[in-house]
């Protein structure tokens, strides 16, 4: 399982890495290499070009301001583990790092080559889902800023083009103080899940003033519950309030695969969407 | 006076190199000129080869052959040797070494390609263009009689390899007049090997001397030498076969494979030495496996729940090919009734072809596939009249009187299958008590509370281990009183080394540092047989013993000349033979060996004869039949279907154990293998027989994280058919290990009527019998 | 014509500096070109862990990173554990508890635990599973390795 021959490139600079990128016609971005590698080890890939943006320094940060947290896409997966700012800020992405693959992919790993990568369960890509968060990406023309929303175009494809480069992501910070969980299903820890759900939960005498709720593996891309979200605020935060959440969750869409069914995926999303709820109402500060 | 070596718990001393990445694993060896191979094989699950184009990949720089069928001369190109020819097989099919015209499964071997890097030899494989024209496959296992079905190999009549059947008692009139009769039918599904090192071969032809070396990660030297000789048409004396360090075999290493044929011709006609290494893809579509069994049962019990007769039928996926001869199979049904006294029995089994890499032995060859079907016998017995499982056990058991006990079946060796020695009721007793069983029901009382479903599972099961013909050993001592131990066994983590020097140096009175020991080569050791079936350590040991005693003796003799006294007054000790009576007379173990291989001029004393050493061949009079009663408690979330291992206990008896580390290591070993298979493992295909998860993250293998805490205690009833009282260890912890968790887990969903008709189990086949269930 | 760049790496204390090609990954690079076969290859696509190296101290799959991509980096193998043939706590206590039986999947092993142990010496059992869940073993059903991992962890605590 050895790669194909491919040339080598090593950027030391953004401007480079897109000039980079503008010119080469079959490149790859080589960043942690926990999923290109093995694509290419097995020769599912083979491109000319390899650009490996290890050097590109000015893509790994991790920034607070105004209310917003910053991450640049090379950013490890371990760093943002061990980050206090990550900690204080969005705590539910910390949880959900601690389901990411194992200790030796989240040293090399990067949030943006899973942000790029899209596996439909992985856990960044949810929790970028979970806030809404807002994507930049650099071109020659210059940089603009995709909405989780929009970001992810079809099963494991970004909208991006392939001269563009993912540069950072930027997420909402919500209020001291409120509730999070990131609960998962996998057969083993640190495998892909079979579904996840993150849950954002902020509470006031014990009701539900505001929540969000993303399911992760159920469908290509992760799927937000707005209108779950819509009807639980307003609700107290009990068990009879999860159940019907979970009842509504069961109905989103959901894929089949040689492993799984559908309608297991569903199942699950029902499960853990009134698991997460909980676990994130238990955190909340105002709660009974 | 030395510390007792046999029975105790001795660390290894093939640790210190395999800790510091010093072991020498075939991928480790580097000859001067070697080149790296890569074999193209086949995309599809059955096609004829029309036409192969090899000039593309032939010119690509870096390659130095491309070799097809058509290169091979006789008898080279013959279909692969039969290592356990059988007159039971219909259709004995092997493979040829390259696929002359028809290919069976995916990953079948059509070319081999030779270049100055394995990198090379990769990318020159898409290059070779073969015309294929595919043929219908026949993939599943319950679909390959049926009269309409593909035939796996396009000429033949059917999809049989062989139909077996073993019959013994008044079956019929049993049923006839039975309490009660019950029935079960169910699919058990085992798995790949997964050794963490692939298969390889270095193979090495020295057109000097006329001879082959070849370095495989084998368990069996012997084996691949012997078939090697006839493929090849050579004595055995020309071709030598070296297991180095191997990472790892369970049972799929031992077989005879066509890259150990294709990779010396190779080196031979190139008169280059050539590595091929099996990539973890390869691993998976060309290693043996061992995968889907279907069963179809009868039981006949009284109403107290004793099983008078079991009748019924199986079904066994063999795979494309018979590399194995019926080996697996057989050894299926003459296990079957594992401890329990079965006074009838009926049992047909029907071993097919199917388009998928083929099956041979996987830790416990079969004996893991017979114990899951007989504790489904138990378990039905006790669901349906309401006994205690652990109770139907007790009266169903052999008892410690009946020893030896002939359970009315033959065993592969041609003799009557008789279980030597053992106590099944005090096993399960204590296994029981450590696993705290009677206090189970307060404890899945609690659980239920709190919304959570606890289980409990028992699983008994009898081994034989320890097959003949032999395994042996040769020990010398040299004048420095050094000792050199020789035996044909190869280890693939078992400790053979550790094992030998153990019993050698009690027996021989010298340190354990003392003793140089070799394995796994036919160049330095005559004859062998593999590393299979729980076979090894009894016999090596019983062979150890036999040479040393025969070197106690040629050494006692001289050493009583010399010293002028009585054999019985002499005594070894640390390198020393000492007169009890006198204890500063002594003489070394090395100037006796010195004295009886002196240089030119000298004289061996008269009545001796040359050389202070001995080979022993000794083995186990009859396979020693060790034993083991599994328990173990789990919980299932029924929001999710998955399942969690709580708990897991063991209690194991496999006689006089030589060293309680490495027994213990091969228990839990064991146990997490079983566990893989009941809840983890399994190789999936599609209709047109693609493997679809050929990579451990869609292929499961349990991980550190999911295994419970393993306890085990021993019981040690000794063997009487060897000195040592030795029984075999290897894969007693996976032979029972399925039924323990599937009964927990039909245990823990009892509310929801749930039984199990499979395994693996996944968790939403569990969340399907749930919620098919839920009121 | 082959990719190949030339780079320096320090490998257990050793400077080196090779032509390699850019398609190698440093498992082959340590293997082929450095001859320090102790780390193994067992899967080529980042689940089994036996290739796990240190790099500047961190357990990576040297199986997923490009021989290149060492370049300055500071390279601890299993080679360069043990002080000499003294082996060091970890590898003592994985002999004494027998955490290895093939030996192929223990330089995986040993090294994610060596860089795991320094950040976290006092673990639990449930934390050691977990540490080396990245790590397959066939052999040894783990029990024997989270034994020696703990053991390891209280000697080098002890000192």
């Amino acid at each position: 399982m050895k790669p194909a021959p491919f040339k080598y490139h090593a950027p030391q600079s953004l401007t480079e890495l897109v000039d980079l990128m503008a010119e080469l016609e079959d490149a790859k971005i080589l960043a942690g290499g926990q999923s290109l590698m093995p694509m290419m080890n097995m020769r599912f890939v083979a491109p000319d070009d390899v650009v490996d943006i290890n050097g590109v320094s000015e893509l790994s940060f991790i920034e607070r301001a105004n209310g917003s947290l910053r991450i640049g896409a090379m950013t490890r997966q371990k760093d943002l583990l061990a980050s206090p700012e990550v900690k204080d800020a969005a705590p539910v992405m910390r949880e959900a790092l601690c389901h990411v693959g194992h200790l030796q992919t989240r040293n090399r790993g990067t949030i943006g080559g899973s942000l790029c990568h899209l596996d439909p369960s992985a856990e960044l890509p949810a929790i970028a889902s979970l806030y809404g968060a807002t994507l930049t990406v650099a071109g020659r023309e210059g940089q603009r800023e995709v909405p989780m929303e929009e970001w992810v175009l079809a099963y494991m494809m970004p909208s991006i083009a392939p001269e563009e480069v993912l540069v950072s992501l930027s997420l909402p910070v919500w209020l001291a103080g409120h509730g999070y969980a990131y609960t998962e299903f996998a057969r083993r820890h640190g495998d892909f899940a079979i579904t996840g759900v993150g849950a954002l939960v902020e509470l006031s005498e014990g009701v539900i003033t505001k929540a969000a709720l993303t399911v992760a593996g159920a469908d290509v891309k992760p799927t937000r519950l707005t209108d779950v979200e819509q009807s639980l605020a307003g609700q107290p935060a009990n068990e009879e309030t999860f159940k019907a959440a979970g009842a509504e969750a069961r109905k989103i869409d959901a894929m089949s695969d040689t492993y799984v069914s559908a309608a297991y995926r569903q199942r699950l999303a029902d499960t853990l969407v009134q698991r997460a709820l909980a676990t994130a109402a238990d955190r909340a500060v105002g709660g009974e | 006076m030395g510390v007792r070596q046999t029975g105790a718990e001795v660390q290894r001393g093939e640790d210190q190199a395999l800790l510091t990445g010093r072991g020498q694993y075939v991928d480790d060896l580097k000859l001067l000129g070697m080149l790296h191979g890569a074999y193209l094989r086949s995309p599809h699950a059955h096609a004829v080869i029309k036409s192969i184009d090899t000039s593309a990949a032939e010119s690509l720089p870096g390659v130095h052959a491309v070799f097809t069928y058509r290169d091979l001369e006789e008898p080279v190109n013959g279909r692969q040797v039969q290592p356990y020819p059988n007159p039971l097989i219909a259709q004995d099919i092997t493979q040829y070494p390259l696929a002359k015209d028809e290919v069976c499964y995916v990953g079948e071997a059509v070319a081999f390609v030779v270049a100055d890097t394995r990198h090379i030899a990769e990318d020159a494989l898409p290059l070779i263009q073969v015309d294929y024209e595919t043929l219908p496959p026949i993939v599943r296992l319950r679909e390959a009689m049926d009269d309409d079905a593909p035939r796996a190999h396009k000429d033949s009549p059917d999809n049989l390899i062989a139909q077996l059947n073993i019959t013994y008692g008044d079956v019929e009139p049993t049923f006839a007049k039975a309490d009660h009769v019950f029935k079960a039918e169910f699919l058990q599904h085992r798995g790949g090997c997964h050794a963490m090192e692939g298969r390889g071969v270095v193979a090495q032809y020295d057109a000097f001397s006329d001879e082959f070396t070849i370095w495989s990660a084998t368990q069996c030297p012997y084996l691949v030498r012997r078939c090697l000789a006839t493929q090849f048409d050579l004595p055995e004396s020309r071709i030598r076969v070296i297991a180095p360090d191997v990472g790892g075999g369970f049972g799929p290493k031992a077989g005879f494979y066509v890259e150990e044929i294709i990779t010396p011709w190779a080196a031979r006609k190139l008169g280059r030495p050539i590595k091929w290494i099996e990539d973890r893809k390869e691993h998976f579509t060309t290693t043996n496996t061992q995968r889907d069994t279907w069963w179809e049962l009868e039981v006949a019990a009284t109403s107290k729940g004793r099983i008078e007769a079991i009748r019924g039928r199986l079904v066994n996926d063999n795979g494309a090919y018979v590399p194995y001869g019926i080996l697996l199979p057989f050894t299926m049904m003459a296990s079957f009734p594992g401890p329990y006294k079965i006074l009838a029995l009926d049992l047909t089994q029907d071993v097919v072809f199917t388009n998928t890499v083929s099956n041979s032995p996987v830790r416990g060859a079969g004996r893991p596939n017979a114990a899951y079907a007989i504790e489904r016998m138990i378990e039905l017995v006790s669901r349906k009249l309401g006994i205690d499982t652990a109770e139907v056990r007790r009266r169903n058991f052999v008892e410690k009187t009946d020893f030896p006990y002939q359970t009315g079946l033959i065993h592969f060796n041609g003799r009557a299958m008789t279980y030597d020695s053992g106590d099944y009721h005090s096993l399960l007793e204590k296994a029981l008590e450590l696993a705290d069983y009677d206090g189970f029901t307060a404890r899945q009382e609690e659980a239920r509370k709190d919304g959570r479903y606890l289980g409990i599972g028992v699983s008994s099961c009898v081994e034989d281990t320890g097959m003949g013909p032999y395994e042996g050993v040769t020990i010398r001592v040299d004048p420095k009183g050094k000792i050199y131990v020789s035996s044909g066994a190869a280890s693939q983590g078992q400790g053979h080394k550790t094992v030998l020097r153990q019993i050698i140096a009690d027996e021989l009175g010298v340190g354990l540092d003392d003793i140089h020991v070799d394995i796994g080569d036919t160049g330095k050791f005559p004859q062998g047989v593999g590393t299979i079936g729980s076979r090894v350590g009894v016999n090596i040991g019983t062979a150890a013993f036999g040479a040393a005693a025969e070197i106690r003796e040629k050494a006692l003799a001289l050493a009583a000349e010399i010293l002028e006294t009585d054999i019985g007054n002499l005594v070894f000790e640390d390198g020393l033979i000492r007169d009890k009576g006198r204890s500063n007379i002594t003489i070394s173990l090395g100037e006796i060996a010195l004295k009886l291989a002196p240089m030119a001029g000298a004289v061996v004393p008269a009545g001796h004869t040359a050389s202070l050493e001995a080979t022993s061949f000794d083995a186990s009079k009859g396979p020693p039949h060790a034993s083991g009663t599994n328990v173990c408690e789990l919980e299932v979330d029924i929001g999710t279907g998955e399942v969690k291992l709580l708990n897991y206990c063991v209690a194991h008896d496999c006689g006089k154990k030589i060293n309680p580390l490495i027994v213990e290591g091969q228990i839990v070993g064991g146990v997490v293998h079983g566990i893989g298979n009941a809840l983890f493992e399994e190789m999936i295909y599609d209709d047109s027989g693609q493997p679809q998860n050929v990579n451990y993250g869609e292929y499961l293998l349990p991980l550190a994280t999911e295994m419970p805490p393993i306890n085990i205690v021993h019981q040690e009833t000794p063997s009487p058919l060897n000195p040592l009282g030795l029984k075999g260890a290897g894969e007693g912890g996976t032979i029972p290990a399925a039924n323990a968790v599937i009964a927990a887990i039909e245990n823990a969903l009892r509310d929801f009527d749930v039984t199990i008709d499979r395994y693996p189990v996944t968790p939403e086949y569990l969340c399907n019998l749930i919620d098919a269930n839920q009121t | 014509m082959a990719d190949t760049r030339e780079i320096t790496l320090t490998v257990n204390g050793k400077s080196y500096t090779e032509t390699v090609e850019t398609r190698f990954n440093l498992a082959d690079i340590l293997r082929e070109k450095l001859n320090l076969t102790g780390t193994h290859v067992g899967c080529e696509h980042g689940a089994c862990g036996a290739c796990t190296v240190l790099v500047d101290g961190e357990a990576v799959r040297s199986c997923l990173m490009l021989g290149v991509q060492a370049n300055g980096k500071e390279i601890t193998t299993i080679e360069g554990l043990a002080d000499g043939d003294q082996l060091n706590p970890l590898q003592a206590a994985f002999r004494k508890h027998h955490g290895l039986q093939c030996g192929f999947c223990t330089p995986g092993f040993l090294t994610t635990l060596t860089a795991y142990l320094q950040d976290n010496p006092d673990p639990s059992e449930e934390e050691i599973r977990e540490a080396v869940s990245g790590n397959i073993c066939r052999c040894t059903g783990y029990q024997g390795i989270v034994a020696a991992a703990l053991d390891a962890a209280a000697q080098m605590r002890a000192r």
